[in-house]
């Protein structure tokens, strides 16, 4: 151990290490364990707005899961949550990849670059929902001004207000937002590799694509184990960027419901219908979380096994 | 450590190939980029003219909407709710963090183990589903709606991580140091701050820079936890100011650029520390 003790620890000391680890582990019991452990609880019982009634067993999973009203609407937003996963998986992961692999080879003006895929990603994410929400605007967005005076017209649209385009304009606005955080921990992961086995690589001709596919990709897999699951944890708390751009509704015709916003609105109401239901809105939180955290540790497990020492 | 510096590789690549990457990488930062430009030169022009001519160099003396922007809305409310809400949640965050982490690093216990994992379970489990009973602990000790409802928050999903910076900094310490300050006979307290302490500044400055742009930027908490439009921050406060000013395209524009100026400007002073302090959870 690198703390060795000569003299057996006295009252005075002990007292001093109490004083230091209490206050932490007493504010940290208040204020996330004992919260956790309720939201739990309060999804077995029945709720008059803030007052807990009676314990209801599993009704309110029941209704959450397979009730007429909320059923489909919770799976309606839970596939938009995989559909965003997805697409995300292969743009903001995949795309910041190989930008980590251009920054890599430190072309010239390398430092110009990391710094400016960065800059989205320490903005508020209020501030990205707002300034895409003003660019995608169907009669005055840059977007389609750009589309106009290119005489491209025909391809200007509504895109938050059409149900075709409106899910995909979220996920380019998130995209754009923290494309910068992949592309970096990449770089560093990449950073990590000996420069030797690349190198060695090289004079053996192995082509660019095949030194990517079968040396890069698996030597950077802590990398990606980290990545893919915040991004499955993100994708699933997803909330900031649709209420922003689409509104608690997830309009148009829910197209862009997520569960985030189910969760919102069926926890704290909205304003077309304040009703608040603490016990449906804790359900389906809970169920939220035992499912991130179930498959979250599944996918954690299976890309650690990708993993390989050197 | 994260090498941000390291030595390029030494590779030949084809003409083309490199021609290939620089236009990449240009077209990429030119995306990351034109938008926050476009945001910048919209905020000094009127709406009129951000309708007709939305890609024109403004008049940049015409700084009429950041005017009525800082004298005529609740934008300076705002700013100051978050610097004090950012500003005490990091020093709790790291006071807090420092106690723990010293303890466990410093001090021989058979409760140190424990002690790491309750911080570590604290690490894994996302407040944000908890915000119900949140809200109603937070209603009981009568802070809801207060900059401490905030700050109490923040304090408690960022105090985890800074335990773990912290201990396992402090860790690597060397323990001479300290035995040298108890033989001339200091006490305990005395070893760690004015001994330890100076020499943690690193890990300090790591664990703010982690914390305080979640919490600079952080929406759902205050949406969630404030009604008061005199307490609200920033991110909560723009939807207010958004809200208000829909059609004043100009002031949205001049809203949104003061709202990022200052982290935008502060991350390209400090961008090797933003870098590190940001990605520290995923880089190992």
């Amino acid at each position: 151990m690198l703390v060795s003790r000569k003299q057996a620890p006295s009252l005075k000391r002990q007292l001093w290490v109490a004083f230091l680890v209490v206050p932490p582990i007493v504010f940290m019991s208040l204020f996330v364990v004992y919260p956790i452990l309720s939201a739990f609880a309060y999804a077995f019982y029945d709720w008059q707005g803030l007052a807990r009634g009676e314990f209801v067993g599993l009704r309110n999973f029941k209704e959450v899961l397979f009730g007429a009203t909320m059923a489909p609407v919770v799976w309606n937003a839970f596939l938009h949550n995989v559909y965003a996963l997805i697409a995300l998986m292969i743009i903001q992961n995949g795309g910041g990849f190989l930008l980590a692999w251009l920054l890599y080879k430190e072309p010239f003006g390398f430092r110009f670059h990391r710094i400016a895929v960065f800059v989205p990603v320490v903005l508020s994410t209020i501030i990205v929902g707002f300034l895409w929400k003003l660019f995608l605007n169907p009669n005055f967005g840059i977007i389609n001004q750009a589309l106009y005076s290119l005489g491209l017209d025909a391809l200007a649209k509504p895109w938050l207000g059409d149900s075709s385009t409106a899910l995909g304009a979220l996920i380019l606005a998130n995209a754009w937002h923290f494309v910068g955080f992949p592309t970096l921990v990449y770089l560093a992961g990449m950073q990590r590799i000996p420069p030797e086995i690349i190198e060695a690589a090289r004079l053996d001709g192995t082509s660019e694509w095949q030194l990517l596919k079968n040396i890069v990709w698996p030597l950077v897999a802590p990398s990606t184990t980290i990545l893919f699951t915040l991004l499955f944890i993100g994708a699933f708390n997803w909330f900031e960027i649709p209420y922003v751009m689409v509104g608690l509704d997830g309009s148009p015709f829910g197209t862009t419901d997520v569960l985030g916003l189910v969760f919102y609105r069926t926890a704290f109401g909205n304003q077309s219908a304040s009703i608040q239901n603490f016990g449906m809105g804790s359900a389906l939180a809970t169920l939220l979380f035992l499912f991130i955290v179930v498959f979250a540790s599944m996918l954690t497990l299976w890309l650690r096994r990708r993993e390989i020492q050197f | 450590m994260t090498a941000l510096t390291s030595q390029a590789p030494a590779a030949r690549q084809p003409i083309s190939f490199a021609l290939l990457a620089q236009v990449i990488l240009i077209a990429n930062s030119f995306i990351m980029l034109y938008p926050v430009v476009v945001m910048v030169l919209s905020a000094f022009k009127t709406t009129g003219e951000i309708f007709e001519h939305p890609f024109a160099l403004p008049d940049f003396t015409q700084v009429g909407n950041f005017a009525k922007v800082l004298s005529e809305t609740a934008m300076p409310t705002y700013f100051m709710n978050s610097i004090l809400v950012t500003g005490t949640s990091v020093i709790l965050i790291l006071v807090l963090g420092t106690m723990a982490g010293y303890a466990v690093a410093r001090y021989e216990s058979r409760t140190n183990t424990f002690i790491l994992l309750f911080f570590l379970a604290g690490l894994m489990l996302p407040l944000k589903l908890a915000v119900i009973p949140l809200f109603i602990l937070l209603r009981d000790l009568g802070l809801l709606d207060s900059r401490w409802s905030l700050i109490v928050t923040y304090t408690a999903i960022g105090l985890p991580s800074a335990v773990f910076i912290m201990a396992g900094f402090l860790r690597t310490l060397p323990s001479e140091l300290e035995d040298a300050a108890r033989i001339d006979g200091a006490s305990e307290p005395r070893i760690m701050w004015s001994v330890m302490l100076p020499l943690a500044r690193p890990p300090m400055a790591i664990a703010a820079i982690q914390n305080a742009v979640p919490i600079w930027n952080d929406f759902f908490f205050p949406l969630v936890f404030i009604q008061t439009d005199a307490r609200k921050t920033l991110p909560q406060g723009l939807t207010t100011f958004m809200g208000e000013y829909t059609t004043d395209w100009g002031m949205l524009f001049a809203g949104l650029t003061i709202a990022a100026a200052p982290i935008t400007l502060l991350y390209i002073a400090l961008s090797r520390q933003f870098i590190q302090g940001m990605t520290a959870g995923a880089v190992k």
